[in-house]
């Protein structure tokens, strides 16, 4: 392809992804309570109020408590089950590691369905926990994928001459093998993480009556008209995620771990 | 240390504890969910033992049938354009330095994982009156006076393909990436221009992953529950709204269920296929 065509093509993907996020950050800078693009007069306000007021303190804690904890207990499934599936390869690893990949691969709706009967029948229905243990399975996948491309990343020869020299498997894994994989755990945490950060649907299905997490509360303050504290939590989710996403590609192999992630490779 | 055959209970205790985790809180909820697709609704609470497929003969309604057919309709409209936007972004990407590429993958992944809540507000702001795009028409003239977009047809298309965009770029990715490049350059080699070579032996030989795709991206917009609320009109409602609603604003969990079983059905069967097509694929693309 013609090579001015092809950077013009490109700048309009940038722009189609660019364009709402830009007009969003603008937005945010109004001076009064009104949606004007370009911000009319200049003001910080919106911020302020978004980290003062608790109406979005309160989501903002329940969003942080409920992604740091449910991310670290998906890695805390997904580090043994990686383990075991990569140190035997036996068909009831491998079913349970495609069960760890259901959940990513249904629409959420089914999945906050299935939630939603559960905890109502177990009686923990509008509960932060339930919402914790949802979002763990929900987002399972992430670091089950990511802890196996590690696992797979190890030279088997290493772990060998590891035993040759009469470590035990403990030992092995402690020296040899966690340190070779704690990239990919951080990695996995951290999609966990921002994935959990900005669910919706299972956690308004689980206790969103109760529970309100931040998605909730936008979509729940969209009724009642547009604010610029909107635009506000949308700049801050923004610069979250390509914080901690830039972060992953400086220091982790995204290619890799895009590559690892895509349905399409998980099937073959 | 990598052996065939693990024995005993010892060995098996690292797995003990996600296989628990995974049936107690994946399989028995999916188990429950489809028993309680053949319980009776109990007003005012949430449902009481039964056996009947009352929920099921419930399904077939004229509004389900409407809904089906449109979210059908817009998830096949949105998985079009994204494909046929995304494989020659994914391969111009693929084909760039790896520096570049990283800094692609950064953003694509960043959009991909922002909040649906937070694309449909976006998106709303970028088409309204006061803060839209058309403004900037206004301004270069195209246009006599500022207009909103949103909610509508066109905004819910836009707003979905913005999220299975991203989605569709880390699909196309791996094929795309494992390509062997000698094989556009062999064909330019041959006398083939740049164009006819992306045609013919780039669209050519990785027409399988570009199905599988369709099918992946369509299966993915299907399930977009909070863009239509935001950026659509109620008949621009998807199933994944239907369901919602059923559970949430009419407590009927019974019907809820039975309709989350039958989208999963759905689910499964487009899973299953492009499953079937990743076998039947030529050696080109493993």
């Amino acid at each position: 392809m013609n090579r001015a065509l092809r950077q013009l093509f490109l700048a309009l993907v940038l722009i189609f992804l660019a364009s709402p996020i830009v007009v969003v950050g603008g937005v945010s800078l109004n001076e009064k309570k009104s949606l004007y693009f370009p911000p009319q007069g200049f003001s910080l306000n919106w911020y302020v109020e978004l980290f003062t007021e608790s109406a979005w303190l309160i989501p903002i804690e329940n969003s942080m408590i409920i992604a740091t904890l449910s991310s670290l207990a998906a890695l805390s499934i997904a580090l043994p089950l990686a383990y075991f599936l990569w140190r035997y390869r036996v068909f009831y690893a491998r079913a349970l590691f495609m069960l760890g990949i259901a959940p990513f691969m249904l629409p959420p709706v089914i999945t906050a369905i299935g939630f939603l009967t559960f905890w109502a029948t177990v009686g923990l229905y509008g509960q932060m926990v339930a919402t914790i243990v949802s979002h763990a399975i929900f987002f399972v996948t992430l670091p089950l994928v990511t802890i196996s491309l590690g696992f797979e990343s190890i030279d088997r020869e290493i772990v060998e001459a590891a035993e040759t020299m009469g470590a035990d498997s403990k030992a092995v894994f402690r020296t040899v093998v966690f340190p070779m994989v704690r990239s990919y755990m951080v990695s996995g945490y951290a999609f966990c993480f921002v994935l959990s950060l900005n669910e919706y649907i299972v956690a308004y299905m689980v206790s969103g009556f109760t529970v309100e997490t931040l998605p909730i509360k936008i979509f729940n303050a969209l009724r009642y008209g547009y604010t610029p504290v909107m635009a506000a939590v949308t700049v801050f989710f923004v610069l979250l995620a390509a914080l901690i996403f830039g972060l992953i590609g400086r220091f982790g192999d995204l290619p890799r771990l895009m590559g690892a992630l895509a349905p399409e490779s998980r099937n073959n | 240390m990598i052996e065939d055959k693990p024995k005993g209970l010892r060995v098996h205790l690292p797995i003990l504890y996600p296989a628990v985790m995974l049936v107690v809180f994946f399989v028995i909820p999916f188990g429950i969910m489809l028993a309680v697709s053949f319980f009776q609704r109990e007003p005012g609470g949430f449902y009481t033992t039964d056996f009947s497929i009352d929920n099921y003969a419930n399904l077939f309604t004229m509004l389900f049938g409407r809904v089906l057919v449109f979210s059908i309709f817009i998830s096949a409209l949105c998985a079009a354009i994204c494909v046929a936007v995304g494989f020659p972004f994914t391969y111009f990407i693929t084909r760039m330095r790896r520096k570049a590429q990283v800094v692609w993958l950064v953003i694509l992944v960043s959009v991909l994982s922002l909040s649906a809540v937070i694309v449909a507000f976006a998106w709303s702001l970028l088409l309204s009156q006061t803060a839209g795009i058309s403004n900037l028409f206004v301004w270069l003239g195209l246009m006599e006076k500022p207009v909103s977009w949103s909610p509508g047809f066109w905004a819910l298309t836009a707003g979905m393909c913005y999220i299975a965009f991203p989605y569709t770029v880390l699909v196309l990715y791996p094929p795309l990436s494992r390509l062997d490049p000698h094989l556009p350059e062999a064909a330019q080699t041959l006398g083939a221009s740049p164009v006819t070579t992306f045609f013919t032996v780039v669209l050519g030989s990785l027409r399988s992953a570009i199905v599988a795709t369709l099918i992946m991206v369509f299966a993915f917009t299907l399930g977009t529950y909070l863009i239509p609320q935001i950026l659509g009109r109620p008949q621009h409602w998807t199933l994944s709204v239907l369901i919602t609603d059923e559970a949430v604003y009419h407590s009927n969990l019974p019907l809820a269920a039975a309709m989350a079983v039958f989208f999963m059905v759905v689910s499964l069967g487009l899973v299953g296929l492009t499953t079937l097509i990743g076998k039947s694929r030529g050696p080109t693309t493993q």
